[in-house]
């Protein structure tokens, strides 16, 4: 590697780390001024809060709800559309381009209006409304990872394949196809929890109450915490991840090595 | 007795006539390739048999049941196609298996059929591997015995070979012959390899423009074709566009030729003779015009290690022989050589007289 790329490795680097550095050090100071540092009660502080419990719960169950009906919709669809239907894949692309188009301001207004005289349980409940809005937000993510991961296998052959063995449709789905989009499904995962766990227009002008909310409210009224409750949840989210990762490992890396010598 | 019968069959993709009515009948055990250059339509047929794409019009019939109706899961048809198309999260074994497990076969009898037929297709050692680690030979016999795991009532091949390299192409298609005899299993085979379907079929069936333009075993395709496009497809031709002027004699740009397939035609009558180049002698050029023989000179040499395939030209017109290697060295490329036209191994076949060129009906594919 040439002395310039490692200049630029640096300075990235720096870019990334400097912040979380200047946030560890701010939260690891007193509430009084002038004291010196360290002290971890802002952590402390932070653990034993029960609503940091209650609402990383609710974003946490929220994305797992998000991605279960993503994949249940999207996997299926855009299967279809690479095989019987290739010429919708454009419109759906366009389609999914749509929600990074439209601001969240004017999503959240018209999903409100639409959803306005819907049931109790579903408008004013994160698992229904709130969901719903998610799984339009995560649409671009799932779609385009989907897509690529279904661009690298052979669809075509491997159904026909599949179905001259004596499989049906949902077989073929679930033990032919989806075992080898696997690492593009773990993906389309990934971005889509990361959105969740971070989303803060749409939940906060449809007066839910979920984890970004409080990291916001913290924010505002007391410094010190915040710093401590914005590292934990940036490690919490990279734990998420990093459990994600793991369980898909295996079978991710294979998917890798199978789109090699293609 | 017939065994697969394909009745009438239509196929159309938008104006295209993929298929134009084709009719097959096929004996239990016996293997047919379906034989053309890509387009005319032998891929399509092949497709509506698995059942992957409905005809518009006709009826596919196997072992007395009509089956043109039936979804392919339940068509019990094994295939192997071009390449790709073992499930890459499944190792060789897995591969083998998944037909059997999804007829609810129980484990042990499973775990012997899967054994076995990896032994047939010479991958006893290999059975752990995933299609990955794999060569494109030993993928397309995984493919092989996956087909015939699920004892299918037909098997069916699309170019199973085309992706491999020239050896193994030919190591490969004997070793399908020896398992389909060994199996007795009826089978229908697509390729656009001529050479390919000559050495493993029992038939062979040539599809041009979505009909069959001739179907019989591979000696009768070679030594009888029946139509132009056949006599070019077949083998290597030397074709000449002549007229029919006297009783067994034809002239094409000069050249007067005795030749017995044309004793009572009609005189004026637009005729092409065919002559396959190693019934063709060629000779150091002689003084004199014996009858059936036809001056010119070597053009090229092309070397086929125990033939050589002689060009020569002369008058407008070129004829190619094949003479065995040490012969050919006698005659260099500018060598002034006679080639000796037999009038008994020609072939005839009729040209319309004001249809196309001739050169139309046969080079429009490339």
């Amino acid at each position: 590697m040439a002395a310039s790329a490692y200049v630029w490795l640096f300075l990235a680097a720096a870019y990334f780390l400097i912040p979380l550095y200047a946030t560890l050090a701010f939260s690891l100071k007193k509430n009084e001024a002038g004291t010196p540092c360290c002290t971890l009660a802002n952590y402390s502080w932070v653990i034993h809060n029960g609503d940091f419990w209650h609402t990383i719960k609710i974003s946490f169950l929220l994305a797992i709800e998000t991605i279960v009906i993503s994949l249940l919709l999207f996997v299926p669809t855009i299967y279809w559309v690479h095989l019987k239907l290739p010429k919708l894949r454009p419109v759906i692309a366009f389609m999914a381009l749509i929600p990074f188009i439209v601001p969240p301001i004017v999503m959240v207004v018209g999903l409100l209006r639409v959803f306005r005289g819907t049931p109790h349980w579903f408008y004013a409940e994160p698992w229904g409304f709130l969901a719903t809005a998610y799984v339009i937000l995560a649409f671009p993510y799932m779609f385009f990872s989907l897509d690529a991961g279904f661009r690298s296998i052979d669809v075509h052959t491997l159904t026909e394949a599949s179905q001259s063995l004596g499989a049906s449709w949902p077989t073929t789905l679930f033990r032919v196809i989806l075992p080898n989009i696997r690492s593009a499904a773990l993906a389309a995962s990934f971005l889509t929890l990361a959105i969740v766990l971070g989303e803060f227009t749409i939940a906060n002008l449809a007066a839910f109450h979920t984890f970004p909310i409080f990291l916001q409210y913290v924010n505002e009224s007391q410094g010190f915490p915040a710093g401590a409750l914005t590292l934990l949840s940036f490690m919490i989210t990279w734990a998420a991840m990093l459990s994600l990762l793991l369980v898909g490992r295996k079978r991710a890396a294979r998917g890798a090595l199978i789109t090699g010598p293609r | 007795m017939t065994y697969l019968q394909l009745e009438n069959l239509h196929r159309d993709f938008g104006t295209v006539k993929a298929l134009n009515g084709i009719n097959i009948n096929l004996g239990e055990g016996e293997f047919l390739s379906l034989l053309g250059p890509s387009g005319c339509g032998k891929t399509t047929a092949l497709r509506l048999v698995a059942g992957f794409d409905r005809p518009d019009a006709g009826r596919i019939v196997v072992d007395g049941k009509d089956v043109t109706g039936v979804p392919p899961n339940k068509r019990d048809m094994g295939m192997v196609f071009q390449a790709y198309s073992l499930f890459p999260n499944m190792t060789a074994r897995q591969n083998v298996e998944f037909g059997l497990k999804i007829r609810g076969k129980d484990k042990s009898d499973r775990s012997k059929s899967v054994t076995d037929l990896l032994e047939l297709v010479g991958l006893g050692h290999a059975v752990d591997r995933y299609p990955h680690q794999l060569s494109g030979g030993m993928q397309q016999r995984v493919a092989l015995a996956r087909a015939l795991a699920i004892q299918p009532s037909v098997l069916l091949l699309d170019e199973p070979l085309s992706a491999l390299d020239a050896k193994v192409r030919v190591q490969l298609r004997e070793e399908i012959r020896r398992i389909q005899l060994e199996l007795g299993i009826t089978t229908l085979y697509v390729t656009h390899d001529q050479e390919e379907a000559l050495a493993i079929s029992d038939h062979v069936a040539v599809m041009y423009g979505g009909v069959i333009e001739q179907m019989g075993t591979p000696a009768e395709m070679y030594t009888a074709p029946a139509t132009p496009f056949v006599a070019e497809f077949i083998g290597t031709m030397n074709r000449l566009e002549s007229t029919v002027v006297g009783d067994g004699e034809v002239e094409h740009a000069g050249l007067r030729l005795q030749v017995a397939e044309a004793r009572g035609r009609r005189t004026g009558e637009r005729v092409l003779v065919l002559i396959r180049p190693e019934s063709l002698e060629l000779e150091a050029a002689t003084n004199g015009g014996a009858p059936n023989s036809f001056n010119g000179e070597v053009l090229t040499q092309t070397f086929l290690g125990p033939v050589t395939r002689v060009k020569v030209t002369g008058g407008g017109t070129s004829l190619i022989a094949d003479m065995s290697t040490a012969r050919a060295a006698a005659l260099p490329v500018g060598a002034r050589v006679t080639a000796k036209i037999p009038a008994e191994g020609a072939k005839l076949l009729s040209l319309p007289d004001d249809g196309p060129a001739l050169a139309e009906l046969v080079h429009d594919e490339d």
